[in-house]
């Protein structure tokens, strides 16, 4: 699984790592933190097209649901099977075994868009890190 | 950012933020809606014992020789079931049969009566009792201010405080004691809001940290933990306790909340009581009904409820049951007539999500069940 180093940032805490065409796509360790216990996740459907900033997951805690933001556009190829057993996955494991979601991208240049991680870094020292989740 | 500047602390903000307590604004009040995690704070509860502060919670002194006459006016339970040395739930009823508040009442004489009401509606219930005071010889001091409250809950509850307040371990639920508690006056009932065995403390504010520290030191061994709030809603949930303002409120009766134990309707006149006993001859219209998922997921208050496809109430409680690892939910419904095992459908984000009528409690410690057997 992808080293943090080597993935993208949303300004909502998705992270994206693009491995042989495919986009891997998880919430960061801060995101994790922020939802607390997480107790069920929703993902989207396979096939399922999506546009880029589109909620398309649910995340749960205890005490309240969370948006998950689709990245970059594309088409949902596969959800994490294993979060249905063990959501808490997510907090243990954010950006390994606790991914949520697969796109096969619309486009893949579409990631260069985003942070990178020493941006991301910079942008969770700043006030608008802390108003989405 | 929001401004903090109007919030107010309790006596044990200091010792939140120590603990790694993650505040937030409740009812204008910053208290920690966790530390380590609301499910690691729920099974500690569940299995040894934990520290709440609940010092925004809102005491009262009814005092004089009608105190007894006043609070049975005022009340929907009968007040004078309790002497000395014991506690009873009631609500407050208004003119139309809704409700008030919930609170807990003490006895300590019959002159003597101690009130513990919600933070949220503690302004409201002593403008209310005063308005409701008039030609009674009774005084009423609302004495929130000076007091910190602590709720020491779970099965090694007792064991904890055994070692300081041993008297504390022979009282009966719901007994009541004013003892001097770690050096200063306070006042001890065996009540709680968890499902669990446990008291709470009531003692000076600024006696609240030397109790609170001494307790975390004390019960080290013993595993207790200080707990949020984010636990004490889903605790009190699967004990089937109401949320004043969410479960209960001025628009929804006791009948129709399935707490008419705590109307007594032979027990002399009080507020509203014409209301409350043309309801119980009738039958409610609409009853609050305990629903678990059958799927996955997590309920939330303010969804929607229907049964046979058609709309029949919304959720006014609703968690994830950390006990019975499942969605839990109280809300409701216009089918007084659901009987448990009866199939409900609730909506979440687009999903009609079968869910199953339960009778409430969720889950009651086997301590407590004994207790009320």
């Amino acid at each position: 699984m992808p080293k943090p180093e080597n993935c993208r940032f949303t300004k909502t805490h998705e992270w994206v790592s693009l491995e042989a065409g495919t986009a891997v796509v998880g919430v960061t360790d801060h995101a994790q933190r922020e939802i607390t216990d997480i107790v069920f996740v929703e993902p989207p459907k396979p096939g399922r097209q999506v546009k880029a900033g589109e909620a398309c997951c649910v995340v749960e805690s205890v005490k309240a649901a969370f948006d998950i933001y689709a990245p970059i556009a594309g088409e949902v190829m596969a959800a994490n099977e294993a979060l249905a057993k063990d959501a808490a996955v997510v907090n243990r494991s954010p950006q390994d075994e606790g991914w949520l979601f697969k796109l096969k991208p619309a486009n893949p240049g579409e990631v260069n868009k985003l942070m990178d991680w020493d941006a991301y870094q910079a942008f969770l020292q700043t006030a608008d890190a802390h108003a989405g989740h | 950012m929001t401004s903090t500047t109007s919030l107010r602390r309790t006596p044990l903000y200091d010792i939140h933020k120590k603990y790694g307590g993650r505040i937030v604004d409740f009812h204008g009040w910053e208290l920690p809606v966790q530390y380590e995690g609301i499910l690691k704070e729920h099974q500690t509860v569940r299995t040894a014992v934990g520290l709440f502060d609940v010092s925004h919670m809102g005491q009262i002194w009814v005092r004089g020789p009608q105190a007894l006459d006043f609070l049975q006016k005022t009340n929907t339970n009968d007040i004078s079931r309790i002497g000395p040395g014991r506690a009873i739930y009631s609500h407050l009823p208004n003119e139309q049969g809704g409700v008030v508040d919930d609170l807990i009442i003490s006895c300590f004489g019959k002159e003597r009566y101690f009130l513990v009401v919600n933070a949220a509606t503690l302004d409201n219930d002593f403008a209310w009792l005063q308005k409701q005071a008039k030609g009674f010889q009774v005084q009423l001091e609302n004495k929130s201010d000076y007091y910190g409250m602590i709720a020491v809950q779970g099965p090694k509850a007792l064991g904890l405080i055994s070692a300081d307040l041993p008297q504390v371990v022979g009282l009966p639920r719901f007994g009541a004691a004013e003892l001097d508690v770690l050096g200063q006056p306070g006042i001890v009932t065996r009540t709680g809001y968890t499902g669990e065995e446990g008291c709470e403390l009531i003692v000076p504010a600024e006696h609240a940290p030397k109790v609170w520290e001494h307790l975390m030191s004390r019960g080290a061994a013993l595993g207790v933990k200080p707990c949020g709030l984010g636990c004490r809603d889903t605790l009190r949930l699967e004990a089937g306790y109401l949320l004043y303002g969410s479960d209960i409120d001025m628009e929804h009766s006791s009948y129709e909340a399935g707490y008419g134990w705590v109307v007594k309707l032979d027990k002399g006149d009080f507020i509203g009581k014409a209301h409350f006993a043309k309801q119980k001859a009738e039958g409610v219209k609409r009853r609050l009904i305990g629903l678990k998922l059958m799927d996955r997921g997590v309920p939330r208050p303010g969804h929607q409820v229907s049964v046979d496809g058609k709309s029949a109430g919304i959720l006014s409680s609703a968690t994830f049951s950390p006990t019975l690892s499942a969605g839990i939910a109280m809300g409701y419904l216009d089918r007084p007539d659901l009987k448990p095992g009866a199939r409900v459908a609730i909506e979440m984000h687009g999903r009609q999500v079968p869910a199953e009528v339960v009778r409430m409690p969720f889950y009651l410690s086997k301590e407590l069940k004994n207790a009320k057997a």
